[in-house]
């Protein structure tokens, strides 16, 4: 008897805690879509504040999805690769070089863009591009790719792996395509999905790494904040999640940590 | 065997040069710059000899204490309790409970506002029940909500992987050997959890003394240290004491990090 009130008591917290983090995104998507938020939702509903955002800050989001695309495949490239050689490689050096990796993770955002705009602020063809926000952003998102990425690689047995390819003839580019690439498919896919999402979402960074003429869809929405209507920040807000929703549901569903494979998948 | 290692090192190599260029030589540079202002190396020693800076290094550290303390309670007790009862509408909770993951400071900070700001909910309802408004969104407790708000999803993951992990047996054994349910949470469930506690709790602190995004939108006046680096920056314009306060502010979140590490034996980074 005992147990089960127990049992209430801690569904209750937990669905306390639910709303906590659900109520606010409900609220902020109905003032977005009402006419009035102060009035209530009495006063109509209406997709004018979503067009204001459209029109006023369409570029804001095509800039986000420009920058999270080139970032992840940065860190594809250069990412990749530098997991491949931490998973093979497991010395002091290399343990040392991925703590190294997880830097720009750890130390606030704040810092590497000061120091990045102190070293290269002088260049202004680079300063006013979005590739100088586009460096923040690849910092920031490499460790996860490389982290999920390893993950997958140690969990398999890549030495025997390579070891039968390389027995049948197999040479290193092949191996690499052929056996490493397709072993690490899960990590590389969780670790997109990261990247984009974080770097879709960064914004300590980017608020002093952007110029007026290249806002990023968070600077774009701490703007709104602080200069517009509620409603429009609301709206602004709704844009951003149904760009981001389809992200997080994404890495829920495909991030989970899959039980090691041994061998590689049949050949397509 | 040397040309194997010679093709592993060209594969680090692009990484490495991206990294070097674009964190370690900004980063040497900004420690430089740190001490290059009116008073010198000095600047360093500031965060501890000058009371505005001490104070805002308080109210940060407070700050994220507090956060650190309410997001392992809350995350403990919902985390442990999905993953122990299975029943129809779990996974909902679950997924309700992780999904503002990816929400940025800022957003988070819209979400503080939209319970705790002037036209929010917590108001409205204060207004009806005792006539008064209560607003706090834009004061150091509202950065304390947007911060728990931020760290129970990821928390949440983190305490219920640990979860799934606990033998039950060993619950079962104190049960049966006439614990109460609280002497096994204090002597089976919560040290199991230590380490997870301690990885996830590291990252809650971490995070609350770095983030920026979520002070920006409640209030410019929010004393906290990040608030202050940027202030010295954009309106004071000045750059060597705002590189030296964020130099100071990295080495404390790291060393946080790097602690939590030792501590828990597992790997441990913060994020957004």
């Amino acid at each position: 008897m005992k147990r089960r009130g127990l049992f209430y008591l801690q569904l209750g917290f937990t669905l306390l805690v639910c709303a906590f983090l659900v109520v606010p995104v409900i609220l902020s998507i109905m003032a977005g879509l009402t006419v009035n938020y102060f009035v209530g939702i009495e006063s109509g509903l209406t997709l004018r504040w979503v067009m204001e955002v459209w029109n006023g800050y369409r570029d804001t989001i095509f800039l986000s999805i420009g920058l999270s695309l080139a970032c992840l495949a940065v860190t594809l490239v250069i990412g990749v690769p530098a997991a491949y050689v931490l998973a093979k490689r497991q010395t002091a050096l290399t343990r040392a070089l991925e703590e190294m990796l997880v830097l720009p993770v750890a130390v606030p955002g704040l810092a590497t863009a000061l120091a990045l705009i102190v070293t290269y602020g002088s260049l202004s063809g680079f300063r006013t591009s979005w590739a100088f926000i586009l460096v923040g952003h690849v910092l920031f998102t490499l460790p996860f790719m490389v982290r999920s990425v390893l993950a997958v690689l140690s969990a398999i047995d890549l030495r025997t792996l390579e070891e039968g390819a390389a027995s049948l003839g197999a040479g290193f580019w092949p191996r690499f395509r052929d056996i490493v690439l397709p072993n690490c498919r899960q990590g590389i896919l969780a670790g997109s999905l990261m990247v984009v999402t974080l770097s879709m979402g960064e914004f300590n960074m980017t608020w002093l790494l952007h110029t007026p003429f290249t806002k990023t869809l968070p600077v774009g929405l701490a703007d709104a904040y602080a200069s517009l209507r509620l409603e429009v920040g609301s709206a602004y807000t709704l844009v951003f999640f149904l760009m981001i929703m389809p992200l997080l549901l994404a890495l829920q569903a495909f991030a989970k940590p899959r039980p090691a494979k041994f061998v590689a998948e049949d050949a397509e | 065997m040397r040309h194997e290692t010679r093709r592993l090192i060209l594969l680090l190599l692009p990484a490495g040069i991206v990294f070097a260029a674009f964190f370690l030589l900004p980063m040497a540079r900004l420690f430089f710059i740190g001490g290059s202002g009116k008073t010198g190396w000095a600047a360093y020693a500031a965060i501890l000899t000058d009371s505005l800076y001490l104070d805002s290094l308080f109210s940060t550290l407070g700050v994220a204490a507090a956060t650190t303390a309410a997001t392992l309670v809350i995350s403990g007790i919902s985390g442990v309790f999905l993953q122990r009862h299975k029943f129809p509408g779990n996974a909902l909770l679950v997924s309700m409970l992780t999904f503002p993951l990816a929400f940025p400071g800022v957003v988070i900070g819209f979400m503080v506002i939209m319970l705790a700001g002037r036209q929010g909910l917590i108001g409205q309802v204060t207004q009806a029940l005792t006539g008064e408004k209560l607003v706090f969104a834009y004061t150091l407790s509202g950065l304390f909500m947007g911060y728990v708000y931020f760290s129970i999803p990821r928390t949440i993951l983190t305490v219920m992987a640990a979860a799934e992990k606990l033998d039950p047996k060993l619950e079962e054994a104190a049960r049966s050997l006439g614990a109460s349910p609280w002497r096994v949470l204090l002597d089976v469930i919560i040290p199991g959890l230590k380490p997870a506690f301690i990885s996830a709790g590291a990252i809650c602190f971490a995070t609350a003394v770095g983030a920026f995004g979520t002070a920006f939108t409640l209030a410019a006046r929010i004393n906290v240290l990040p608030m202050v680096i940027y202030t010295e920056f954009t309106l004071s314009a000045n750059i060597a004491m705002a590189a030296a306060l964020s130099f100071v502010l990295g080495i404390v979140t790291w060393l946080v990090l790097a602690l939590a590490r030792t501590a828990a034996g597992s790997s441990v980074a913060a994020a957004g």
